[in-house]
């Protein structure tokens, strides 16, 4: 399936990508899935958006969708059918604080 | 003619600027890495081309970005910075034990033989090192494993190695300085160390004169002369002859001995330079007067260079690594200031001028002197 990943503009200017990229996502859409393709695709992100150890979220690292804030969700649960089905992106924010 | 390219790294990004051996015309490049925390970047003495930078942000954490062609374009290599085994604890700001937590990279000193050899001193206090260009980090957990480090505990700033000095003469030689736990030598490439801070006396501890637990803000050499380091502490300003196995204080006539950067002339191993800043709390030059102290005697007899630098009104601090010196004759000397200036004196500190005077706060300035 693709989903659509909208990345922070610091992010953005590392990975040399617009705004908004397609990922091709195997199996289920997961925050883990999403963010697995996200780094394999661009491995310059590794360890700017989860620890590259850990694999926890960064503290001002925020995941939205659907108007949804899913950063407490389970790195595993499912994300929104609006997600997997690309109809929605998955935001990745930086929070507003920090800097 | 040599040309001159100096490395600033700033709150919000790094800048490039360069110019002929007259030092006079600057072009400045940058921003780059706009928005980022550029806490040191440093070039390679064995390739002047092949570059290093730390960038970091509390958002998106810690990146190191190398240059193989002067600063003209960059590509981020490894960041994966992990502690080797168990990580224990040190002390936090409050006496408590703290685990160990990797923050960010304070300082990258490339090796004098190899351009893909580098170091990384980072908070909380460990060296690693890289043997391909920055792509892998391994650290060289001696040091963290030290009996004593269970009792380090942080400056203000976070408990930062900032300072790694590599003994030109001596194979496997490296000093390294860790506030606030002081001054650490190896004598076998990392492998072991040794505290080197017997002299130091800071009234801020429980002992004084205590074997670890020193502010030292920062420790420079002269290539020529190995065993002779000067340090700025917290306060006092001080020079070991033997290599840091004991030390004195050359404070001497200096308005206030509290500071954070020291550097030595380029070829002269006793003239040295340091900025007085008023107090610990006050972290801004005493009488709103930016001046430079230098010393022709290796310490204890100082002269204020005031001439071109701000004698009114000024209010700015100048950090641990941000001076300079080029290896130009007359010997450059380069200092930037959290206010966003970055001055040079081409003439060993007799006069000043601002390259630039409106960059964000400066961390860190690094100078090459280029054929």
């Amino acid at each position: 399936m693709i989903v659509r990943v909208v990345l922070p503009s610091h992010l953005r200017t590392l990975a040399h990508v617009d705004r908004e990229v397609k990922l091709d996502v195997e199996g289920q859409a997961t925050q883990r899935s999403v963010l697995d393709a996200l780094e394999a695709r661009y491995p310059m992100l590794r360890g700017t958006i989860r620890d590259q150890v850990t694999l926890q979220r960064r503290a001002f690292v925020r995941f939205f969708a659907c108007e949804e804030d899913l950063s407490h969700e389970s790195p595993d649960a499912p994300l929104p059918d609006a997600v997997a089905t690309g109809a929605e992106p998955f935001l990745i924010v930086g929070a507003m604080a920090g800097g | 003619m040599s040309r001159i390219r100096v490395l600033v790294g700033t709150r919000k990004g790094a800048f490039v600027l360069t110019a002929d051996g007259k030092r006079e015309r600057w072009d400045v490049s940058g921003p780059h890495f706009g928005g980022w925390e550029m806490y040191h970047l440093k070039g390679s003495p064995a390739d002047p081309n092949r570059l290093y930078a730390s960038q970091s942000s509390s958002w998106f954490g810690q990146l190191i970005q190398r240059s193989n062609d002067g600063g003209k374009t960059w590509e981020p290599v490894g960041n994966k910075f992990v502690y080797d085994g168990p990580t224990g604890t040190h002390l936090w700001y409050d006496g408590t034990p703290h685990p160990w937590e990797f923050a960010r990279v304070w300082h990258l000193e490339p090796s004098a033989a190899d351009p893909d050899t580098v170091y990384a001193g980072v908070e909380d206090a460990a060296l690693f090192r890289s043997n391909d260009g920055g792509q892998t980090w391994h650290e060289l957990p001696g040091l963290r494993t030290h009996t004593s480090a269970q009792s380090w505990q942080p400056g203000a700033g976070g408990m930062c190695l900032h300072t790694i000095v590599l003994d030109p003469s001596h194979a496997g030689r490296i000093f390294i300085a860790i506030s606030a736990a002081g001054v650490f030598r190896s004598d076998d490439d990392a492998k072991t160390w040794r505290p080197m801070n017997r002299g130091l006396r800071s009234e801020q501890i429980p002992n004084p004169t205590a074997e670890v637990g020193h502010c030292v803000h920062r420790i420079a050499m002269h290539r020529s002369r190995p065993s002779v380091l000067f340090m700025q502490k917290h306060w006092d300003v001080m020079r070991s002859d033997d290599a840091g196995e004991s030390w004195r204080e050359v404070s001497g006539n200096l308005p206030t001995d509290f500071g954070f950067p020291i550097d030595v002339h380029a070829h002269e191993p006793e003239t040295i330079y340091v900025v007085p800043i008023k107090s610990d709390s006050e972290h801004y030059p005493p009488d709103g007067k930016l001046r430079v102290y230098r010393s022709r005697t290796g310490g204890n007899e100082w002269e204020a260079l005031t001439r071109g630098l701000p004698q009114r009104d000024c209010y700015v601090n100048v950090l641990r690594d941000a001076m300079a010196v080029d290896a130009l004759d007359p010997c450059g000397v380069y200092f930037g200031t959290t206010g966003g200036q970055v001055y040079v004196s081409s003439d060993a500190g007799d006069n000043w001028t601002p390259i630039v005077q409106h960059l964000p706060s400066v961390v860190a300035v690094e100078v090459q002197t280029l054929p």
